[in-house]
């Protein structure tokens, strides 16, 4: 399939420009509108599942695991670009993976000095986000070849595209599967007193991945475009 | 500069070590009073809540010297160490390795208006890393007043929910020693036909589905851990027949 059928699924093809352009540009703009819709990192990507599937039983992990990602991937965004033009290319994944792994150390001690409980909610799976592919991609794929500026939108961008998947499947898993909402009760006593019960599957991996599967369902029949045409 | 140089590839590496290293050992040394406080504060909430007390962290530290009467090391035989502080000098994943007769083994001693309860740190493993928790006993040594359990990296779902307090809320009420007064600790059971629990003389909870190998680790190091205070259990316990 060709670049002119799918022009968005591409934003590693736009490089600064040489003129001075505004803060949010056109362009920049794009950077974070890009990856919450048609160029999602989850739907369409398909990176980052892994973590995805793990972690989207309940809504405030998933909410907090968002966000951890997201200062990782803008601060190592930030980084590998400052470096760019320094890092040997014989070891640039090296350099990556020693900038992503030193972010996510520096978000698990952080945490586990001002957000104890979350950080213990969390466990292994802050460890978990240097394994996640979207943050290695982004770094590969934008980071060394764009600006500072650019680069911390599209992480920003993408870590946001990648949190709103795992905040809607969260959502679902979790008024299904325990019939709360942010582990308070929402489906009222009275439905489970004439036979409504709780759905355990919703609260296995299986449908974490069905979930997913309907969501690129409804996108892509609503998203013309992300149709492959073979 | 040749970016493609060995020497330039080297020194890069060289540098980047040393300055991420850096950057690493001072957030950890520098963060390091912080997560050692919510560390000890939590324990004591732990602590407080098996004989239930809720209390949020920051209040811990009060109502644990208010609560909490008395704190013991033991010895194998039962016997009282003064010299060691059993809430501060005790890592049990340390103590466990010891030659026995070394071993000191923590013990509370709570008191909620007139009842006294007595409560007993766990340490086991689960399915992936360590599980931990506490387990306060009634005046009797023998009722389970309450239990709590946490772990390091239980699955999130499965075998973590030991964390959550509807299955902590099993333990409740259950017995340590069956009628012959052997030690039979709590197993929880995938058979024992009894989901909800009320049963409270079988020695046995309702496991949970999908967390068997978690499940199982927490009825080792009940049973483990309480054959430690077997002495002391023991001896209070004639000693409570005999005024009786």
């Amino acid at each position: 399939m060709s670049k002119e059928q799918h022009p968005v699924k591409s934003p590693q093809i736009l490089f600064v420009t040489k003129e001075k352009e505004p803060l949010f540009s056109k362009k920049n703009q794009k950077l974070l509108k890009d990856p919450l819709d048609d160029n999602n990192p989850i739907t369409v990507q398909v990176l980052g599942i892994c973590s995805a599937l793990a972690i989207t039983v309940k809504l405030e992990p998933a909410v907090v695991m968002s966000i951890s990602v997201m200062a990782v991937m803008a601060a190592s965004n930030v980084v590998v670009s400052l470096l760019r033009n320094l890092i040997p290319s014989r070891i640039r994944i090296i350099v990556q993976l020693v900038v992503v792994a030193s972010m996510v150390i520096l978000v698990d001690q952080i945490l586990k000095a001002y957000a104890y409980d979350v950080s213990k909610q969390l466990s292994i799976f802050v460890g978990l986000i240097i394994t996640n592919c979207i943050v290695m991609g982004r770094l590969e794929a934008f980071a060394l070849g764009n600006g500072v500026w650019r680069s911390f939108l599209d992480g920003v961008g993408n870590a946001f595209g990648f949190g709103i998947m795992l905040i809607l499947v969260a959502f679902f898993r979790e008024l299904f599967g325990s019939g709360q909402l942010f582990s308070v009760q929402v489906i009222p006593q009275f439905l489970y007193d004439i036979g409504y019960e709780n759905n355990g599957l919703m609260l296995l991996s299986p449908m974490a991945l069905i979930t997913f599967g309907i969501i690129i369902w409804i996108q892509r029949s609503r998203n013309r475009k992300l149709i492959e045409k073979n | 500069m040749n970016r493609d140089s060995n020497a330039y590839t080297f020194g890069f590496a060289a540098i980047m070590v040393v300055v991420v290293a850096f950057v690493l050992a001072f957030t950890a040394s520098s963060l390091k009073d912080l997560q050692s406080e919510n560390v000890r504060k939590e324990k004591m909430q732990n602590i407080l809540s098996t004989i239930g007390i809720e209390v949020d962290r920051e209040g811990a530290e009060v109502l644990f010297n208010q609560y909490v009467t008395n704190q013991y090391a033991l010895r194998v035989d039962g016997s009282i160490d003064e010299s060691v502080n059993a809430f501060s000098d005790i890592k049990l994943a340390y103590e466990l390795k010891k030659n026995p007769t070394e071993q000191r083994f923590p013990l509370y001693v709570a008191k909620v208006e007139d009842d006294q309860f007595f409560i007993i740190p766990l340490r086991g493993v689960g399915l992936w890393d360590a599980i931990w928790g506490y387990i306060a006993l009634k005046e009797d040594k023998n009722t389970i007043k309450g239990a709590v359990f946490d772990h390091k990296a239980e699955t999130a779902g499965l075998g973590a929910e030991i964390t959550q307090q509807w299955f902590m809320n099993r333990f409740t009420d259950e017995k340590i020693f069956d009628e012959g007064g052997n030690l039979m600790g709590i197993k929880v059971s995938k058979t024992n036909n009894d989901p909800n629990d009320t049963d409270k003389n079988d020695h046995e909870v309702d496991a949970i589905s999908g967390a068997t190998i978690t499940g199982d680790g927490v009825s080792d190091m009940i049973a483990e851990r309480l054959k430690h205070y077997l002495p002391y259990l023991q001896v209070n316990r004639t000693v409570a027949v005999l005024n009786n």
